[in-house]
């Protein structure tokens, strides 16, 4: 036992030195739980609540990759990072599968070793003011002193925002986001600058939120997904498919509430494919049949998790938009569970 | 091989394997290889396995477009300047807060490391509660204190506080008047540096006539004569070709002028502060060290306690206190790496962090970060040890 520790202490020590390890998939089962990167509290999408658990639109991916590998949701430990630690974390094999309002970009693909198994946010960045600075528009910023969170696309977004509109100013960069939301807040910078679901988020830990406003203006394309290690392409196809089967069941109106009916009556082919009692596309994932049900059943289907967490009758109030289904003139386009 | 009993000839040789010097070397020899083979092993295996996970390697990205900007810059630096300028830049911003944290440490700790010893009760009670309890709170905690508890009270830009419509001390730092220099104003510099060529020969002569004829002569003033004299006597004669950049309140902050963010601010104050507190105990123990009959001797000589003090006391104390007051540089040095804690952009904050994620080349950029911190510990060690040669006991 003692040999043990010291070898895992060692194994952390060196973390990329060790033989890569493919089978993340039998991993998981071994140790009985999915080890998840979140956020380090960034509410709706992965913030611990009242009691101390983990919630959020982020979180109940995790969820979800639980629900289909172990049939319990709630298997799965978090491991809060920042946006600095989050890839290293992710690379070195600290955990199985990074969800944390992370932007999938090129380089982050390629070069960094990993893989992004879909998008579960559309967002885009923005700017916060204090609402008496008087500004109506991102092009009024020059010469501003703006707080950001290192490690983020959001960095080099602004660089490029200011740079293209020939304006100045002052990056201040912390590696905490409350430190971020603190020092914006105290009035070190005039501007904060996140992501518009961030902004929209942080906005309530401010001390008057009603005193700041966002500025209309979105800068970039911010599409936000779980990653894992590139190479172990089993783990990918099952994270990527557990998002899937969340938004295929909202197309499909199959919900929490009603997929033990449905599961009884369904007629619809695709429904009846979704739910495990056609095909075998558990089998086909390495899964049981019954890993879609789970999903539906424990985590619910990608409606209800975005109504729960981020929506408009929560504090952050955030309404469908680009994230509504491709059916309502969204972006959310489940592939064919088939 | 029999052993002779006789006690006139040669010690008997062990055999090969039982000479305790081939055995001392089998093992070294064994030893080194292992850590060797390990070393290899290790860097490797880190390759090997960086590749299978398509994880990019090597220093190509030194010269690629950085693309995102930094909060201070001592040279110039844009958006579309390489990871090697930005590495540049925020090493410098390292160098720079740790010459100035240094450079108060030091003079701080001499203060409370004298004062420590004085003969008035509450000078020397006053410095003891300053060891003891700033060099018994983590640093860390110390910096925050500065940055969020003190620094953060300050005005908005529009309150500012202001003296004479050229210094603004506010939320985001102190701001001053930025010289500009026109033609002609090097004759200042010059006249500078003539002023310490000749206080160097004044020094060499006051000290040739002392030994010769025991003879003193003010040297230290008439330094400062010469110092502040011949720049003066210069800028005079060229009309002072300067003109100062003030800084104006334009938009959200002042523009034009110096700016002393309050990031550097912070971080020195903390730094230096905590660092005082251990030199102010090396000091106190250096002069300690130094045996009560020698002030008693040079007293007895008949020297005031001044020069008592200047030429008895603390060159031999300095003996003392260097090897452990070079330890507190290279802590200092090491220390600043709490930066990124405070978003003052120092290397860690900007190479080990904003260029680390944006490559994703963390094995690389955390390497040359050690090396660097590792080049100048030794670089602060080596001009500390050539000055401890200088000032250690000469035997006669």
């Amino acid at each position: 036992m003692h040999y043990k520790t010291v070898f895992a202490a060692a194994a952390l020590a060196v973390g990329l030195a060790l033989p890569a390890s493919s089978g993340t998939m039998d991993d998981v089962k071994a140790k009985g739980h999915v080890q998840c990167g979140v956020s380090q509290g960034l509410p709706g999408f992965s913030n611990p609540d009242q009691s101390g658990n983990w919630t959020g639109i982020d979180v109940d991916v995790c969820r979800a990759v639980a629900a289909a590998v172990f049939g319990d949701a709630n298997m799965v430990k978090y491991t809060p990072l920042s946006a600095k630690e989050r890839f290293t974390a992710l690379q070195s094999g600290e955990i199985d599968m990074l969800s944390r309002n992370t932007t999938w970009t090129l380089v982050r693909d390629t070069a960094l070793g990993l893989d992004f198994a879909g998008v579960n946010f559309y967002d885009g960045q923005g700017f916060m003011v204090r609402k008496d600075k008087g500004v109506k528009s991102a092009s009024e910023l020059d010469g501003a002193s703006v707080c950001v969170n290192i490690g983020t696309t959001t960095e080099l977004n602004m660089a490029d925002f200011f740079r293209a509109n020939g304006m100045k100013y002052e990056p201040v960069v912390f590696e905490k986001s409350d430190e971020v939301v603190a020092a914006y807040d105290a009035g070190r910078c005039d501007v904060y600058t996140t992501d518009r679901s961030g902004l929209a988020a942080q906005r309530v830990k401010l001390k008057d939120p009603g005193a700041h406003m966002v500025l209309p203006e979105t800068i970039s394309k911010e599409p936000l997904g779980p990653v894992v290690r590139h190479g172990d392409n089993q783990w990918g196809d099952i994270v990527r498919w557990s998002l899937i089967a969340m938004i295929e069941a909202e197309e499909m109106g199959v919900t929490s509430g009603n997929v033990d009916d449905m599961r009884k009556m369904a007629t619809n082919p695709a429904t009846k494919r979704l739910l495990g009692m056609e095909g075998d596309m558990g089998k086909n994932l390495g899964l049981s049949t019954d890993w879609s049900y789970n999903i539906i059943k424990q985590v619910g289907n990608y409606g209800e998790v975005y109504e729960r967490h981020v929506g408009p009758d929560t504090p952050i109030g955030l309404a469908r938009g680009p994230n509504a289904l491709w059916t309502n003139g969204g972006l959310m386009y489940p592939m064919p569970v088939r | 091989m029999t052993v002779s009993g006789d006690a006139g000839g040669a010690p008997a040789r062990a055999s090969f394997w039982n000479d305790p010097r081939v055995r001392a070397a089998v093992f070294q020899i064994l030893v080194l290889g292992g850590i060797i083979l390990f070393g290899v092993y290790i860097v490797n295996n880190t390759l090997v396995n960086m590749e299978s996970r398509g994880i990019s390697s090597g220093f190509d990205f030194m010269t690629r477009t950085a693309g995102f900007d930094i909060g201070m810059t001592l040279i110039g630096y844009d958006e579309a300047s390489s990871y090697g300028r930005a590495f540049v830049v925020s090493l410098l911003n390292t160098l720079l807060v740790s010459a100035i944290g240094i450079a108060f440490a030091t003079l701080l700790g001499f203060l409370i490391g004298i004062a420590r010893l004085s003969s008035n009760w509450l000078i020397s009670k006053l410095a003891e509660v300053y060891i003891e309890i700033i060099r018994n709170i983590p640093l860390l905690l110390q910096i925050f204190f500065w940055y969020f508890a003190v620094l953060r009270v300050l005005p908005s830009p529009r309150r500012s506080f202001e003296l004479a419509d050229a210094f603004f001390l506010n939320l985001r730092g102190l701001f001053v008047p930025r010289p500009v220099f026109e033609a002609g104003f090097a004759a200042i510099p010059i006249g500078f540096l003539v002023g310490l060529v000749a206080v160097a020969l004044v020094a060499r002569w006051a000290r040739r006539r002392r030994e010769a004829t025991g003879e003193q002569f003010p040297t230290v003033y008439v330094s400062i004569g010469i110092l502040a004299g011949l720049p003066l006597l210069a800028g005079a004669a060229t009309g002072f070709p300067l003109s100062w950049d003030y800084p104006v309140l334009k938009g959200f902050n002042f523009q034009g002028g110096m700016t002393l963010i309050p990031e550097l601010v912070a971080l020195v104050i903390a730094l230096s502060v905590y660092t005082a507190s251990f030199i102010a105990e090396v000091v106190r123990s250096g002069i300690q060290a130094v045996s009560r009959g020698q002030t008693e001797a040079a007293h007895s000589l008949g020297l005031r306690p001044g020069p008592a003090l200047r030429l008895v006391i603390v060159p031999q104390a300095l003996r003392v206190i260097i090897p452990p007051l070079t330890n507190q540089y290279l802590n200092l040095t090491k220390n600043s790496s709490l930066a990124a804690a405070i978003a003052y952009p120092d290397l860690v904050l900007v190479f080990a962090g904003t260029a680390l994620m944006q490559t994703g080349q963390a094995v690389e950029i955390i390497a040359i970060t050690m090396a660097v911190y590792l080049t100048i510990s030794l670089s602060i060690s080596a001009a500390m040890n050539l000055y401890n040669r200088k000032m250690a006991l000469v035997e006669r």
